[in-house]
C-alpha cells in the first residue's frame, strides 16, 4: 500500500524526472544522424596512430564538400560527415586521407536528403500507429471492466505512461550524445519501438491484476476502495515486475560490455527505458487510475 | 503425472534435435541453412536507387519496377557477387513510400565506386514521333513519346548492312521487342508513315528513321552513324538490358568485412554470456521452475535460431536487438507463470495444483502482453523502414515463439516433475529468493 498511500510522491518524482528529461532534450538538442537528415559518414580506422583531426579536416577539404565534421572514435579510428557525396568524391575524400598514412575504410554510409526525411516521417508515423492500436486493443480487452475506470480510461493510462516511458529515455539520450557525440540513428528508433514493446507488456501485467481484483469483487459481492484494490494488485505483480526488469537489465548490461559496439547506444537507451519502465508500471501506471476513478464518480 | 512426462520426453528430444540441427548446419560449409547475414554484419554494399516513374503511366508503374528489377539483377549477376539481392520498393500512399526505388545488395563488395560502375552505363532507350512545325522561315521539331522504350525489347543484335560509303558496310543494330513491342511497334509506323520515327538513347536522339511502310513482326533496325565497337557496346548494353525508367543513385552503404566480423564475434560472446547470466539468475532465485525455465528458454532459442535459418530470415543489429527482446519476453511469461504459482502455494494448495492454477492465471496477463506486441510488431513490419522491419520481423517470430513455449514447455517440463506433496526437498525445490517461502 505504500505506493498508493504515497502516490503524489511518486507523481512528483515522475514529473522532476520527465522536466529533467525535456529539459536535457531542449538545451542538448538531439543530434540526427544522417539517416534522418541525408549526407554521408564514413568510419576509418589508421594502422598506426590518428593523425591530428585539423590534418584530417584539411586533406579532407581538398574535395569541396561544405562542412566536415572529423570526429575520433575509440582508440585509431575516426568519422567523417558530411553532406551527400557522389561516390567519386568519397573515393577523393579517402584517397586524400591516405595519402600519407595507412588506413581502412570500416564502413560508408551515403543518404539521399529525400530519404532522410521520408524516414523520419516513416518512424514517427509507425510509432504514432503502434500506440494508437495499443490503446484500442487495451480498451478492448479491458472492456468487461468499465467500473470505476471506464475500459478505455486504461488505454490513456498506458498511453500517458509510454509518453513519459519514451521521452525519459529519449532525454537521457540527448545529454550522453552531447557528451559522447553519438548520434541518433535508425537503431535508436529501433530501442524506443522495442521499449514501446516492454513497457506496454509491463503494465498490462500489473492492470491485468486490477482486472482479476475488479472482477473477483464483483462476483463476490465485495466492495472495496478502488485504492485498495489498486495497492493490492501493486504489490502481488511488482517481484514479477522486478525480477524480469532485473532480467533484461542483465542481458542489456552484457550487452553494452561485451556486445559489438554498434549496439551499445541501443543498449544503453534500452537500459534507461527499462529502469523507468518498470518505476512506471509499479509507481505510476495503476496509481494514476486513481485519480481518474475519482473524476469519473464525481461524474 | 506419465502423460506430462511422455510429453516432456518428446519436447527434449524435439529441442536436442533442433540445437543439433543448428549447430550441424553451421558447422557443414556445405550446408543451404547457413545464417543470412545482413550487410552490417557481414560486410557489403547496399545501393538504394530511385527510379523516376514521371514519364511513365501509374497503370504501368509496377510492370516499369519489375521489368527493371530484372535487368538490374541481370547486370548484377554479371558483376560476380555471390547472393546479391536486388529488391523493389513501390510507391504507395498505404505504405508511406513516396518514390519507387530499387534496393540492391552486394554482399562482399566494398567498394562503392566499382558496384556502381559495375551496375553499369545504363541506356534508356525510347522512341519518339517528330512533329515538325514551321514557324515562319524557322522549323521546330517537337518529340512526342510513342510508349514504345525499352522496355519492351526482347533482344538486340549487331549486323551490318550498306552504309552511306560504298563499299564498306556499315554497323547497324537490330532490335527484337516482345510480343507486345511488336504489337505497338506495329500500331505506330502503320498510322504515322511518312513521319520521323527518332530512336532515344539516355535522352538523346541517336537515328531518326523516316517510316516508310508499317513494320510488322517486332524487328527495328538502328542505322546510326555507329563505329564497329560503338555498336557492339550499345548491343550489349541493351541486351544486359535497357532499363525502361531513369534511376538515379540515392543512397549507398558499405560496411568493411573487419567491422562486420567484430560484430558478429562480439554478439556472439554477448548472446552466450546474456543467456548464462539470466540462467544463472533463474536457477538461483525460482531453484527448480528456474532450471526447468533454463531449458525452456535453451530450446526456445534453438527453436529460433532454426526457424530465421530455415525461413531464412536475414540477420542485421537490429534483428539481434528483436531477438533479444524477444528472450526477455519470454522470460517474463516464465516469471509471470512461477510467481503466480508461488502465490497459490503460499495460499496452502499442494504443488502440482498450484502450477495448475498458477498457469491459467498467467494466462490473461500473457495473452494481453504477448498479443499487443504481436499486433505492434506487424503494424511496424508493414510501416517500417528495412531496418525497422528487420527488428519487427524478428521481434514477431520471437515474441509468437515465446506465447507458444511458455504455454507448453515450461508447463509440460513442470507438471512432469512436481508432485503433488511439498515435504523435504520439494519444499526447498518449489521455494524462491532468499528465505523459505
Amino acid at each position: 500500500m505504500y505506493i498508493v498511500t504515497h502516490r503524489s510522491l511518486f507523481f512528483w518524482i515522475t514529473g522532476i524526472i520527465l522536466a529533467a528529461a525535456i529539459g536535457s532534450i531542449l538545451i542538448f538538442g538531439l543530434p540526427l544522424g544522417i539517416d534522418f537528415t541525408g549526407g554521408s559518414l564514413m568510419q576509418v580506422s589508421y594502422q598506426n596512430s590518428v593523425p591530428p583531426l585539423a590534418t584530417i579536416e584539411k586533406q579532407v577539404a581538398v574535395v569541396p564538400l561544405g562542412l566536415v565534421s572529423v570526429r575520433t572514435m575509440g582508440t585509431n579510428e575516426i568519422s567523417i560527415r558530411t553532406r551527400t557525396m557522389t561516390p567519386a568524391e568519397h573515393d577523393a575524400v579517402l584517397a586524400s586521407i591516405s595519402s600519407n598514412a595507412s588506413t581502412t575504410e570500416l564502413s560508408y554510409s551515403s543518404v539521399g536528403p529525400a530519404l532522410g526525411s521520408q524516414f523520419t516521417n516513416k518512424a514517427l508515423w509507425a510509432i504514432f500507429v503502434v500506440i494508437l492500436v495499443i490503446v484500442l486493443y487495451i480498451a478492448f480487452a479491458f472492456r468487461k471492466v468499465s467500473r470505476p475506470v471506464p475500459s478505455w480510461g486504461y488505454g490513456l493510462t498506458v498511453i500517458t505512461m509510454l509518453a513519459i516511458d519514451l521521452i525519459v529515455p529519449t532525454g537521457f539520450y540527448a545529454a550522453y550524445a552531447h557528451f559522447t557525440g553519438a548520434e541518433v540513428d535508425s537503431l535508436f528508433i529501433v530501442a524506443l519501438l522495442a521499449l514501446l514493446g516492454y513497457v506496454v507488456n509491463d503494465i498490462i501485467v500489473v492492470f491485468d491484476r486490477v482486472r482479476e481484483h475488479l472482477a473477483k469483487n464483483e462476483k463476490m459481492g465485495v466492495k472495496e476502495e478502488f485504492e485498495v484494490t489498486i495497492g493490492k494488485s501493486i504489490n502481488e505483480t511488482m517481484m514479477r515486475s522486478i525480477n524480469t526488469a532485473l532480467t533484461v537489465a542483465l542481458a542489456l548490461l552484457v550487452l553494452i560490455f561485451f556486445g559489438a559496439p554498434a549496439t551499445r547506444n541501443f543498449a544503453l537507451v534500452m537500459l534507461v527505458g527499462v529502469v523507468a519502465g518498470t518505476f512506471s508500471s509499479i509507481c505510476r501506471s495503476a496509481p494514476l487510475l486513481i485519480p481518474i476513478a475519482k473524476w469519473f464518480t464525481k461524474k | 503425472m506419465t502423460r506430462f512426462r511422455v510429453f516432456a520426453g518428446i519436447a527434449l528430444i524435439i529441442g536436442f534435435l533442433l540445437i543439433y540441427f543448428v549447430w550441424a548446419t553451421e558447422t557443414n560449409p556445405t550446408s543451404a541453412y547457413h545464417f543470412k547475414l545482413g550487410l552490417d554484419l557481414a560486410g557489403g554494399t547496399e545501393l538504394v536507387y530511385k527510379a523516376d516513374m514521371s514519364q511513365t503511366p501509374s497503370s504501368e508503374r509496377s510492370d516499369a519496377l519489375s521489368a527493371l528489377q530484372g535487368v538490374i539483377e541481370r547486370r548484377v549477376n554479371l558483376f560476380g557477387v555471390a547472393e546479391p539481392l536486388v529488391q523493389t520498393e513501390q510507391a504507395s500512399a498505404l505504405s508511406g513510400i513516396t518514390e519507387d526505388r530499387l534496393i540492391v545488395d552486394l554482399p562482399g563488395v566494398t567498394d562503392i565506386k566499382a558496384a556502381v560502375a559495375a551496375l553499369g552505363k545504363t541506356p534508356t532507350l525510347e522512341f519518339m514521333l517528330a512533329t515538325t512545325t514551321t514557324v515562319g522561315t524557322t522549323t521546330e521539331v517537337a518529340y512526342v513519346p510513342t510508349g514504345l522504350t525499352g522496355r519492351y525489347l526482347s533482344s538486340a543484335a549487331l549486323g551490318f548492312g550498306s552504309g552511306a560509303t560504298a563499299g564498306l558496310s556499315a554497323p547497324q543494330v537490330i532490335l527484337t521487342f516482345n510480343s507486345a513491342g511488336a504489337t505497338l511497334f506495329e500500331k505506330i509506323t502503320s498510322e504515322n508513315v511518312g513521319r520521323t520515327l527518332a530512336i532515344f538513347l539516355d535522352g538523346q536522339p541517336i537515328s531518326e528513321p523516316v517510316i516508310q511502310e508499317a513494320i510488322p513482326g517486332g524487328q527495328a533496325t538502328i542505322t546510326g552513324n555507329f563505329t564497329a565497337t560503338g555498336a557492339r557496346d550499345l548491343v550489349r548494353n541493351l541486351n544486359f538490358g535497357a532499363l525502361p525508367v531513369p534511376i538515379t543513385l540515392e543512397s549507398s552503404s558499405a560496411v568493411g568485412p573487419t567491422l562486420g566480423a567484430a560484430a558478429i564475434s562480439a554478439g556472439v560472446v554477448a548472446g552466450v554470456i546474456g543467456f548464462i547470466v539470466i540462467a544463472l539468475f533463474m536457477i538461483a532465485w525460482y531453484r527448480l521452475p528456474g532450471l526447468i525455465a533454463t531449458v525452456a528458454l535453451a530450446e526456445y532459442l534453438a527453436f529460433m535460431l532454426a526457424i530465421i535459418k530455415i525461413i531464412p530470415v536475414t540477420l542485421t543489429a537490429s534483428g539481434i536487438a528483436g531477438l533479444i527482446i524477444s528472450v526477455g519476453m519470454a522470460v517474463d511469461a516464465n516469471v509471470l507463470i512461477f510467481e503466480r504459482s508461488k502465490e497459490e502455494l503460499r495460499e496452502g494448495k499442494d504443488p502440482r495444483e498450484a502450477v495448475h492454477v498458477g498457469f491459467a492465471r498467467a494466462w490473461t496477463a500473457i495473452r494481453d502482453g504477448h498479443l499487443t506486441m504481436i499486433i505492434s510488431g506487424v503494424i511496424l513490419f508493414w510501416l517500417g523502414t528495412s531496418i525497422v522491419q528487420g527488428f519487427a520481423l524478428v521481434f514477431v517470430l520471437g515474441v509468437l515463439a515465446s506465447f507458444i513455449s511458455a504455454i507448453s514447455l515450461s508447463r509440460v517440463f513442470l507438471l512432469s516433475l512436481v508432485p503433488e506433496h511439498k515435504k523435504g526437498i520439494w519444499k526447498f525445490l518449489m521455494g524462491s529468493g532468499i528465505h523459505n517461502a
